[in-house]
């Protein structure tokens, strides 16, 4: 968890001490637009949504309070249990890989050549590409008929699958797909290089150290506080997949609901059903699977993560 | 081998992998830009033409024709723009108290802060769109717009990371001159965090530009849809209009790419994770 640093306090002595000082009451009314979002905007839909997973709450009617009854029936719904092991499967798959493929990727883009400018460029731009267009653009990729992936498999011999058609094949080429738009992570590393002081690299050097032993050695250790805080926010993200799936699959989660990711069956039975009860009680859920998995990340993470100047 | 002589070699190299790479990345996206220049009939031959012949520039016209795309322009500039000025205008005063103001339960704050960034928008999502609606925001564009001026986490959170770093020395001189909080924060402070908040306009350009779940949930009259929505409407029972959508899609994406590679620099100079523990 991040640590606030303060500067060191100097004892105030009691008699002067209020409650609010002049400087507190700045510090509250610079702060005061985010106080004021963090209520309306966080605490009150967190608390509300808790209190309507325990009704039967539409926008049609009023609805009862069921008590803990959604949550039964959800353990009873076995698209709930489907689009749960779909989830785990993309997250347990696609974010050790974002994070495999965005370091190495950022540990290229931050080598000192000419043209830099536009390699990066290069590699954010499918993150700049409308989520729809690339769904559709992948679909006519995939396609296994006349798309460009089986197009190329063919001609060196290869008979290539059908792709999203096919269950099997279906989760692998969306990972495919989101591991193409890891520009935000990827930037993200980028500046977390940049911090890595050079006089590592030169102390390493006079030692004659190789250009592996550099990365194992000073880049990698270096780099886990910004690994640590992409893996918590690639996780995240990964639990919340719904654009591509849902464009692509036109919210069906085709074939055979193998593209039915949590959160677009969550909105199915909030949006389109209008089960906004049911729904939430769908996203408690989701919220304490990814409270669960982020302490078991942060507990862990004294282990791994180093910080410079430790 | 001498130095100079290796050092040469590296360069290329390195310059081989990175075309390589790259040539995966922006492929799709030539296929985008040149099936947006196609007749319907070239869009699946096999092998590809890269190249369309003819150019079929009334792709794009007929494309502006086939959805209302100057409503939805500007639609979703009035979005992205008045969600960006508003992540600009709140995020630096709020990450400015956390980093360089003392005041109390500033400490609980900022971990809430942290925390808040752990709750999936999911779960916000049917309170917030029962609360919009009950206030009659539904259908309009100011659940995608209002909020942003309240602040948003992760803004704050970078935001505050960078101010942490600027020295104090600046702001204890200002006042012994006498200078308010807020002048500090205005004519000092915010100038120098210039990179950083560019960082964060830039993410939330391009998040509120393509976004498409809070578009989908909150505008219910066509007249209010966004591009993102738009190029949806491509597809349809018939089957795709694959020239138009990419020329859409093009027209959309090409103003954000010029924006980025001229920016690129400073947006990744701001952001700085020194002192994340």
């Amino acid at each position: 968890m991040a640590q606030v640093t303060t500067r060191k306090k100097t004892p105030i002595p009691p008699t002067i001490r209020k409650p609010f000082r002049k400087s507190s009451l700045n510090g509250w009314l610079f702060a005061s637009p985010w106080i004021i979002g963090l209520l309306l905007f966080y605490a009150y839909p967190l608390l509300s949504s808790m209190y309507y997973s325990l009704t039967t709450y539409s926008i049609l009617d009023a609805g009862e309070f069921v008590g803990f009854k959604n949550y039964g029936e959800l353990f009873h719904d076995d698209l709930f249990w489907k689009s749960i092991s779909n989830t785990i499967y993309f997250a347990v798959f696609f974010v050790p890989l974002s994070i495999l493929f965005g370091v190495s990727l950022a540990m290229m883009l931050n080598m000192k050549v000419k043209g830099l400018a536009i390699y990066r460029t290069i590699f954010f731009l499918p993150t700049l590409v409308p989520q729809v267009a690339l769904a559709v653009l992948w679909m006519w990729l995939l396609n296994p008929g006349f798309g460009l992936v089986n197009g190329m498999l063919d001609s060196i011999g290869i008979q290539g699958p059908n792709w999203l058609g096919s269950m099997s094949w279906s989760k692998p080429s969306l990972i495919l797909m989101s591991l193409w738009t890891i520009g935000q992570p990827v930037i993200i590393y980028l500046a977390g290089l940049g911090d890595i002081s050079e006089e590592y690299y030169e102390a390493a050097e006079v030692d004659g150290a190789s250009w592996f032993q550099k990365t194992r050695h000073i880049t990698l250790p270096l780099l886990t506080p910004v690994i640590f805080y992409n893996l918590v926010m690639g996780l995240i993200g990964a639990f919340q997949q719904f654009t591509l799936p849902y464009t692509m699959t036109q919210g069906q989660g085709t074939p055979a609901n193998s593209l039915t990711f949590y959160v677009m069956h969550m909105y199915d039975n909030a949006f389109k059903y209008f089960k906004m009860g049911y729904g939430s009680a769908m996203a408690w859920i989701l919220f304490v699977i990814i409270m669960i998995l982020t302490a078991i990340i942060f507990s862990t993470s004294k282990r791994w993560v180093h910080y410079q100047g430790e | 081998m001498n130095a100079k002589v290796k050092k040469r070699v590296n360069v290329t190299f390195t310059h081989i992998i990175l075309i390589i790479v790259s040539l995966l990345f922006i492929l799709p996206f030539i296929w985008m830009v040149s099936t947006s220049l196609k007749p319907i009939t070239q869009v699946f031959t096999f092998p590809i033409e890269w190249i369309p012949d003819p150019f079929q520039w009334m792709n794009y016209l007929d494309a502006i024709e086939y959805i209302p795309f100057f409503t939805y322009l500007k639609n979703t500039v009035v979005i992205t723009v008045l969600s960006t000025l508003g992540v600009i205008i709140s995020c630096p005063l709020v990450a400015y108290s956390f980093a360089k103001l003392e005041w109390r339960g500033k400490n609980v704050l900022f971990v809430i802060t942290i925390a808040v960034m752990m709750i999936p928008s999911q779960v916000t999502m049917i309170p917030l769109f029962l609360l919009f609606n009950k206030i009659g925001w539904v259908g309009t564009p100011l659940p995608l717009i209002v909020p942003a001026f309240f602040g948003v986490p992760f803004s704050i959170f970078l935001l505050r990371q960078f101010f942490m770093g600027l020295p104090d020395t600046l702001r204890d001189a200002a006042k012994i001159d006498g200078a308010s909080e807020f002048r500090i924060y205005w004519q000092i402070m915010l100038p120098l965090a210039k990179p950083a908040i560019l960082a964060v306009g830039l993410f939330q350009f391009m998040g509120s530009w393509t976004d498409f779940m809070g578009p989908l949930l909150y505008l219910t009259d066509e007249a209010q849809y966004t591009l993102s929505l738009g190029l949806q409407q491509f597809q349809s029972q018939m089957g795709t209009e694959w020239g138009l959508m990419m020329a859409v899609a093009t027209m959309m994406t090409i103003p954000i790419i010029i924006l980025f590679f001229f920016l690129q620099k400073t947006f990744i100079k701001g952001i700085t994770f020194s002192g994340i523990k």
